[in-house]
């Protein structure tokens, strides 16, 4: 199964080569995206691999993370046929962050808190329930949550579904039954941590990472065993090099993050236990050089005057061995954030063409506002370019790999630091970019926010008064809050863009036929073309959309696009958490750029499920 | 005796007819139970034992309107608001800032301030962040997390450049246990640091448990620079133009200002809005 798969993928590589349409992407997983003529013509002939080209098995689809589907019955032409085909109510009310997944003619679908997984029956008419699973999680894992109750999605692997919980459990179904594997605890809400993110599944381990850098946590990444749930190593984002799981095969590309224990020496005393860098985005896997790539998320606490230095391993990239661990490279794209610049964002991998050779690359739209090409094999930045308005740094050294910060934006308490962009959720937040071979484009969901700190607030937290600065956030240059992007990583430029008036918190699928679907806060569903960016239909859903689309082949045969609709996470707060429209400084002063969703959307889970005639 | 009959026979049915027309008005509080919004696990001020002194506030007002008491709980922390007093799960959280903007807060009943906490046998003596015994101590602070936000002592020693001898203590403290807050005052008794900045009601209430004697200090500048308050008011709250409620509180907080001061007084809360000699 392996080995046909790299045959399959040599073949592919050969055929987009000659054809010359497009950089074709490298790390070829199981699930490739082999188009079934080539599948057959490579099959031994006596045991043919089964065709998963239909299939879209975990969230980013394969393991270079390119959310790109070879399917192509849905084309420019005849996509304006798209019609919903079924809807399925999840009944729940928060943000819907999840991609619907499917294998063996079902979806598998996670709600927000409480985390209930419902596996649907495509082989029938309307797609009823085949089984339902309620993981129950402690009600006050939602008061810990810093940004809406999520959950970004589960995976499919070996007959197994894994999913993991808000109150920090990683839990294995059996993907027939539903019945429980096993279950593992692996973090603490007493100290602030849960679980939002996807795991991703490795061989025989799955590879799951905290969330709660807001709360003073200390991030990790966790490998468990997928037949037993045992855990097998656990990689800290801060501390000692041992917790770190740093060791001879460490051999980051930048002078800055050599050195032994700079997981404690880049902090001031202790600091680092508290110190964030928590993983609670997305992990991309390349089978050949057999390393896991991750971000890590901002460092803690916020005032960045209380922990001078770079606060390693924070707001950076990790690449590890998928077996043990180890680490090989790291890159810090935000040394000593200021701005809550997360470095959770995927990794997309691919080898395309720079300088007149093939590299092998990973492409992050990062917080920072910076489309990142980096060589996967050593962790150098071979670019970065801005992808939206960006005035808190001033590009990045390429010597150092460092971003040239504005020192005159620097917050400080009492200090008023107006129009920094982008502001705290970044050019881009979590929501995934796609990747297309055959255009040679990123497609990102992008945001344009800028921000203003100023004043001091008293507020109140477990009976402690304090003062923070308010946070006010608002649309950046032109007015639109949103932008749909599509970046060209070898030109270094926009090929396209599309103005969004809220921010595009939403997943990408790209496919074969060209056609990129996304959705927007205020309910659209849209397909757009892929080379040129028209829009070629739309359909209104009945929440906004932060989910991630997905396209698959029923079992009829035919092509079909899915995605959960449900407005909730951070932007969407005001109206899933109900917030005061009046208190603009909400939800981390996301509120204040987003009065007028409570008008466009209400909230409420629904799969849609989209099929031509 | 028969016009003295008359006349208590005349002062219950007064009493009885302003209990029936409270019913029917805007005071309906003085029937319907006094929903409270408050932390299951955050003593000194609320636990579901009902041991906090916020808790022995919340009977007195509820002895007060002539009712009981029904508690809402949940963690004091991100959404605390929302998910009770905004979302009508309860109706008045007993303790907040004054002039916090998420809900209505009514004329404050005391005034506290953060304060340096130290072993007396020491002898350290510490009342203001400009000490120079600060540089090089080590200095226990609470941390608020992430939320942009800090607690105001760890802003006033970090604009000093008073940091790589900081050490952090969650402010959600350790959730499991009866006492979350109070690792950063164990520590200044245990000796793990030498000196503790800390909200006072939550230094006095656990000095004052410690097997060793522990010296609370109010510190200073209590405003630092032109900006960060080391004191605030506290107050009570409701939701906005719940009229008639906060105007109950605010009249309770009047008349039983006496038996506040007491209840805090017994739980070592450190004031600054008495006059000195009050002060304990």
């Amino acid at each position: 199964m392996r080995r046909s798969a790299r045959l399959f993928t040599l073949l592919l590589l050969t055929l987009l080569l000659t054809y010359g349409c497009g950089n074709p992407a490298s790390s070829a997983p199981a699930s490739a995206a082999a188009p079934p003529a080539a599948a057959a013509a490579v099959s031994p002939g006596v045991n043919p691999a089964p065709d998963t080209s239909g299939d879209w098995v975990r969230p980013g689809r394969d393991y270079a993370s390119t959310r790109f589907s070879p399917l192509d019955q849905i084309t420019p032409q005849n996509v304006k046929q798209l019609s919903v085909k079924t809807t399925f109510s999840t009944g729940v009310l928060h943000g819907h962050e999840a991609a619907p997944i499917v294998v063996n003619d079902t979806m598998y679908i996670v709600t927000p808190w409480p985390n209930l997984v419902y596996a649907l029956d495509l082989s029938k008419d309307g797609a009823p329930v085949k089984w339902k699973y309620e993981p129950k999680p402690l009600a006050a894992a939602q008061g810990v949550a810093c940004c809406d109750v999520v959950n970004r999605g589960v995976v499919y692997a070996g007959g197994a579904i894994f999913l993991n919980t808000l109150d920090n459990r990683t839990i294995a179904l059996d993907a027939a039954s539903g019945k429980e594997k096993w279950a593992t605890k692996l973090g603490d809400l007493s100290k602030g941590e849960t679980i939002t993110m996807a795991p991703l599944v490795v061989k025989d381990k799955v590879l799951v990472g905290n969330s709660g850098g807001e709360m003073g946590v200390r991030g990790w990444l966790t490998a468990l065993d997928a037949n037993t749930g045992r855990v097998a190593w656990r990689a800290y984002s801060t501390g000692p090099d041992k917790d770190v799981l740093i060791g001879p095969r460490f051999k980051p590309f930048y002078a800055s993050d050599r050195g032994g224990d700079l997981g404690i020496h880049t902090w001031p005393a202790d600091a680092w236990r508290n110190g964030g860098g928590t993983v609670w985005g997305w992990i991309s896997y390349d089978p050949q050089l057999n390393l896991v790539y991750y971000g890590t998320s901002n460092p803690g606490p916020w005032n960045h005057e209380q922990r001078p230095g770079d606060n390693k391993w924070t707001a950076g990239v990790f690449a590890r061995d998928a077996d043990t661990g180890e680490a090989v490279w790291f890159y810090q794209m935000s040394p000593h954030d200021l701005w809550d610049y997360d470095g959770v964002n995927e990794q997309v991998l691919a080898d395309i063409p720079i300088g007149g050779q093939t590299r092998k690359v990973m492409m992050r739209a990062d917080r920072d506002g910076y489309v990142y090409v980096i060589d996967r094999t050593s962790g150098e930045v071979i670019s970065a370019d801005p992808f939206v308005a960006v005035t808190s740094t001033k590009g990045v050294d390429p010597k150092t790999g460092r971003p040239i910060e504005d020192k005159s934006l620097e917050p400080a308490l009492g200090r008023v630091v107006r129009n920094v962009c982008p502001a705290s959720p970044g050019g881009k937040d979590w929501q995934p970019t796609a990747y297309s071979t055959r255009t040679g484009l990123l497609y990102i969901p992008a945001n344009n926010l800028c921000m203003d700190f100023e004043g001091v607030e008293a507020n109140y937290i477990a009976g402690t008064p304090f003062v923070g600065a308010n946070v006010r956030m608002y649309a950046g240059p032109g007015g639109n809050r949103g932008e749909f992007i599509a970046w060209d990583p070898v030109a270094r430029r926009k090929a396209w863009s599309i103005k969004e008036s809220f921010p595009v918190w939403s997943g990408v699928a790209a496919t074969g036929s060209d056609v990129v679907f996304y959705g927007t806060m205020d309910g659209w569903f849209k397909a757009v073309n892929g080379s040129s960016g028209e829009e070629l239909w739309k359909s209104k859903v009945g929440s906004g959309i932060v989910g991630q689309p997905v396209t698959y082949r029923g079992p009829d045969g035919k092509q079909y696009v899915a995605v959960l609709a449900g407005v909730g996470g951070w932007s969407g707060a005001i109206v899933a958490g109900g917030l005061d429209p009046r208190d603009g400084t909400a939800a981390l002063g996301f509120v204040n750029a987003m009065p007028d969703l409570p008008q466009a959307t209400t909230s409420g889970g629904m799969l849609y499920i989209f099929g031509l005639p | 005796m028969r016009r003295g009959h008359f006349f208590a026979l005349f002062v219950s049915f007064v009493v009885v007819s302003l209990r029936v027309l409270g019913t029917s008005g805007p005071g309906t509080i003085a029937r319907d139970p006094l929903r409270v919004c408050a932390d299951p696990n955050n003593l000194p001020f609320t636990n579901s034992r009902l041991e906090g002194f916020e808790n022995k506030i919340a009977a007195l007002l509820a002895r007060d309107l002539g009712t009981r008491v029904e508690y809402t709980w949940f963690a004091q922390r991100r959404g605390f608001l929302r998910n009770t007093l905004t979302a009508r799960a309860c109706d008045v959280v007993i303790g907040l800032p004054a002039d916090t903007d998420a809900a209505w807060t009514t004329k404050p009943y005391y005034r506290s301030t953060y304060v340096f906490v130290t072993r007396r046998s020491r002898k350290l003596r510490i009342r203001s962040f400009d000490d120079p015994q600060l540089r090089d101590l080590r200095i226990g602070v609470e941390l608020v997390g992430d939320d942009s936000a800090n607690t105001p002592p760890a802003h006033a020693l970090s604009r000093r450049g008073i940091v790589s001898n900081m050490v952090g203590f969650s402010v959600y403290g350790d959730y499991r246990s009866n006492s979350p807050p109070s690792a950063i005052i164990a520590a200044v008794a245990r000796g793990d640091v030498d000196v503790a900045a800390a909200w006072g009601p939550m230094a006095g209430y656990f000095a004052a448990q410690q097997p060793v004697v522990l010296d609370i200090v109010p510190v200073q500048p209590q405003l630092d620079g032109r900006f960060l308050p080391q004191t605030f008011s506290i107050s009570m709250a409701t939701r906005r133009r719940d009229t008639a409620r906060h105007e109950r509180l605010e009249q309770f907080i009047d008349r039983r200002r006496n038996e506040i001061d007491r209840i805090l007084a017994g739980y070592h809360v450190p004031r600054v809005d008495l006059p000195l000699e009050a002060r304990r």
